[in-house]
């Protein structure tokens, strides 16, 4: 009871606030990059005939397990001051945080997009041929038949995104106040013995993913 | 208008991500501090800054690492100064040109911490070689952080004087490194009844302390130093170098120093101000 008395005073602070939002306000970000270039390139992947194709859909496949830590340290070299695009001042910043998201979410889109248009293209392409309909507005028609699995595609690409914690704590540096997120704050709270309140941080952030993933799959399903 | 609706809820999300994103913009006067993470995670970081920022205006980030990864950070140009406790890094940083200006802020003790079993009958003595000593002797585990931190580098050097390689010593089951966080060791040694070194500060703000308990104390070798170091302007030209020299000043003033000195949990003292007269 104590644990719930002190898990529900850390939820009315302002920082906690902040964490919530910032979790948010990256995640969508990176899950909606991740579906803007993942879906016309999954689909593309899967009407077009063009030489390399099959390296890609290899590699896409590929990285599904792309271990967030290695990409969280990649980027970290790249984004340093002393790196490539250090010019940028991007490290230790939301934006990091946004661009390590979206390169974990990003494979994920694309390959699932592929498999999921790949049948109805099978299908329809007859079709849609017949009609002349040129490829850019196949591909429009058919993520809008495949739509449930491509929504499935977008959700997984989110979960990736809300559930990660190697890649920003890398480059975002956790922050208090800036930088910190539910995922590295139940980290800090683990490394400070504050088991309980971890613990709440965690059933809070499963509900919150759970309630995005829920209301994005009822409101495209319908 | 239906077909176009997942489009328009893409835009909206872009949308809400940049509104966001926008929001978080670092402030115009910030710096990035590379600290140890005992000085944050015990809270005090947390307790001063607000009264700097209040006074001057400028946002301090703090990254809360090892000292080993602090001073690394510091070196690639990630951070515009850095607050760590070993000395020995601490020279080697700065004799490779990276840092300037060394100042103490603050000094606490390190502890050998561990169950009230107490295997290797250590409790209450003063001597933190012997207690090592007594713990190898009796196989009893022991945790060490094994990060390159500052505790991890006291640690070592203990051993060093004990002349005996924990990693081999009969076998060195009985010694895990885990390579984490101070929290990390304290979780673990807490959960298999084992001994650590840990500093005072996150000793005493730290919530899983189980069957754990302070055995040895009060060894001159167990002081526990605070440098706050500015980085060298010849090798590093970061911009916000004049605001890193203000948050340092600011720390040695009387006023940081009463800052430091007025943190307490539990009406403990966790930091001993020590600018004017360095330990």
């Amino acid at each position: 009871l104590a644990l719930v008395a002190d898990v529900w005073a850390a939820l009315g602070t302002a920082e906690f606030a902040h964490i919530v939002g910032l979790s948010l306000a990256v995640s969508f970000s990176a899950t909606a990059i991740a579906a803007v270039v993942g879906l016309p390139c999954g689909a593309a992947l899967a009407i077009c005939r063009f030489p390399g194709r099959q390296l890609l859909i290899l590699l896409a496949n590929a990285f599904l397990g792309l271990p967030p830590v290695v990409l969280g340290l990649a980027l970290y070299l790249m984004l340093s001051r002393s790196g490539p695009l250090g010019a940028l001042a991007l490290l230790f910043t939301p934006a990091a945080m946004v661009i390590a998201q979206a390169l974990l979410a990003m494979p994920i889109v694309t390959a699932l997009t592929h498999r999921a248009i790949e049948e109805p293209w099978q299908e329809y392409s007859g079709a849609l041929r017949v009609d002349g309909a040129p490829r850019l507005r196949s591909i429009g028609m058919l993520l809008a038949i495949a739509r449930r699995s491509v929504v499935t595609a977008v959700l997984a690409g989110f979960g990736r995104t809300i559930s990660e914690v190697g890649a920003v704590l890398i480059v975002g540096g956790n922050i208090a106040g800036y930088t910190r997120i539910m995922t590295t704050a139940i980290v800090l709270k683990t490394s400070e013995g504050d088991l309980g309140l971890a613990l709440g941080l965690g059933f809070i952030l499963i509900g919150i993913s759970i309630a995005v993933s829920a209301s994005a799959f009822l409101l495209w399903e319908r | 208008m239906m077909k176009l609706r997942p489009f328009h809820a893409v835009v909206f999300v872009v949308l809400l991500g940049r509104v966001g994103i926008a929001a978080e913009q670092p402030a115009p006067q910030s710096i990035i501090l590379a600290s140890t993470t005992s000085v944050e995670n015990s809270g005090l970081l947390g307790h001063i800054l607000p009264t700097f920022t209040k006074e001057t205006g400028i946002t301090v980030h703090v990254l809360a690492q090892g000292t080993g990864q602090a001073l690394q950070t510091a070196a690639r140009d990630d951070a515009d100064l850095v607050l760590v406790h070993d000395p020995e890094a601490e020279q080697k940083f700065i004799a490779a040109g990276n840092g300037i200006d060394r100042r103490q802020i603050a000094w606490n003790d390190f502890i050998v911490v561990g169950p009230r079993s107490d295997p290797a009958h250590i409790a209450g003595t003063h001597d933190a070689v012997a207690a090592l000593k007594a713990i190898a002797g009796t196989q009893a585990p022991l945790v060490s952080r094994g990060d390159k931190s500052g505790t991890d580098a006291l640690e070592h050097r203990l051993w060093h004087v004990t002349g005996i390689d924990p990693a081999k010593a009969g076998g060195g089951s009985w010694y895990r490194d885990i390579g984490g966080g101070m929290g990390a060791a304290l979780n673990t040694a807490q959960a298999m009844n084992a001994y650590a070194i840990s500093d005072r500060g996150t000793w005493l703000s730290f919530g899983n302390k189980g069957d754990l308990t302070v055995l040895v104390e009060g060894d001159p070798r167990l002081l526990n130093r605070y440098d706050v170091i500015l980085l060298n302007p010849e090798k590093h030209p970061v911009p916000k170098q004049a605001l890193a020299k203000r948050f340092a000043q600011w720390l040695l003033s009387p006023e940081g120093q009463a800052a430091i000195g007025a943190y307490k949990v539990d009406g403990e003292q966790l930091f001993h101000p020590s600018a004017t007269a360095p330990k």
